[in-house]
């Protein structure tokens, strides 16, 4: 868990480590994310195995695709008896915001190589959550490595007891576990709602979703709502950040987007890896 | 199609999507607008997906639920600055106990 520390990140600023407790309360987040999304494993192996896939066939779903939103969706398509064509299509719907959560985290993680290829294998709606909401650049690391690997172990495991035993435990809803993950999202987003760009960005994305739900496919709602960040943060008035009375979006404030993100001087590929206070 | 076509197409084009947002070269994400943008589209993504799981039924449809109920627990709980097991552990509790009960 602690690789997200190992060297090859570019610089290691003393003010970028970690006290204990902050490390405790990250891999408490990471374990508890696990957990929650682990249990729905369980659902998945039962109702891959019910759709008719074999066990390995389920276990691959886990291990490659590795992404619940679609894998749920494939399985529910070749249970109605749609075409092999439609999940392929549904499930890469759903995929496309993997690929949106990957822009960002990649300008923390910082990584190459194999380390690159583990990174987007990890880059789910988890892993982008519980990194995005530490506010040190190192923190943001851990976060996103032990939350990714955190659910990879649970789910996969939870996917071959479900897919060999069935679904024992029943319907994850009965114990809330719906519930538990919308809150772990809800709790993970709040730390970042204290800038006004982010609030306004998060309410009209809400909006975009909730309209576009009843007229659209599954993937669909999700990614309508990139436009509430594309227009919030393309219209911007510039001078709004230097206004003195704005309580919601202070100046000092180290959430404050134009303060977070000075243009890098220096190489562009190694990003502004002094910032620790990164959004 | 074959089941294992399925399985292998799907993770390789997801897989694929994922990697492609890392290879997006850094200088296309610089400057203000862009990094403003980079910055809040997964906050974009993650709200509307804490809409769309807690606030939609199966066709799309609003449906206010012992999902919605939870989430409103949450909200005020986050407002209490509770920490982060206690409100999962709460919103879990009250979508099961409103299920318990019939209502939800």
């Amino acid at each position: 868990m602690s690789r997200a520390e190992q060297p090859g990140l570019p610089e290691s600023d003393p003010q970028d480590t970690l006290a204990p407790e902050r490390r405790r309360e990250i891999l408490r987040q990471a374990i508890s994310v696990g957990a929650a999304t682990g249990a729905y494993g369980v659902s998945f192996g039962a109702l891959a195995t019910a759709a008719g896939l074999s066990v390995l066939q389920a276990q691959a779903l886990s291990a490659l695709l590795f992404t619940g939103g679609s894998q749920f969706a494939i399985v529910g398509i070749l249970a109605a008896g749609g075409a092999g064509s439609a999940a392929i299509a549904t499930s890469s719907l759903l995929g496309v915001r993997n690929g949106l959560y990957a822009l960002e985290d990649a300008q923390f993680l910082k990584v190459r190589g194999l380390r690159r290829v583990a990174a987007a294998q990890l880059t789910i709606d988890e892993s982008t959550a519980v990194g995005l909401a530490q506010p040190e650049e190192s923190g943001k690391r851990l976060g996103f490595w032990a939350t990714g690997l955190a659910v990879f172990v649970l789910w996969n495991l939870t996917t071959f007891i479900g897919a060999l035993a069935g679904n024992a435990l029943g319907d994850p809803k009965k114990y809330g576990l719906d519930a538990a993950a919308a809150a772990a999202f809800c709790a993970l987003v709040w730390p970042r709602l204290r800038s006004a760009d982010a609030l306004v960005t998060a309410a009209f994305a809400a909006a975009l979703a909730l309209a576009a739900a009843p007229h659209t496919p599954a993937g669909v709602p999700v990614l309508i709502a990139v436009i509430a960040a594309v227009v919030v943060g393309v219209r911007r008035h510039p001078g709004l950040h230097e206004k003195p009375i704005d309580i919601t979006d202070h100046p000092a404030h180290p959430h404050d987007p134009d303060a977070d993100r000075p243009s890098a001087a220096g190489d562009p590929a190694e990003g502004d890896g002094h910032s620790g206070g990164r959004p | 199609m074959s089941l294992w076509t399925v399985v292998l197409l799907s993770a390789l084009l997801g897989f694929v999507l994922k990697f492609a947002g890392y290879l997006v070269p850094a200088h296309w994400l610089e400057g203000p607008r862009m990094s403003r943008v980079t910055t809040l589209l997964p906050v974009a993504l993650l709200s509307a997906l804490i809409i769309t799981q807690a606030f939609t039924g199966d066709g799309g449809a609003l449906v206010l639920d012992a999902r919605a109920a939870a989430v409103a627990v949450t909200v005020v709980l986050l407002l209490l600055r509770a920490n982060f097991i206690v409100v999962v552990l709460l919103a879990a509790a009250v979508a099961a106990g409103l299920r318990a009960m019939g209502s939800g």
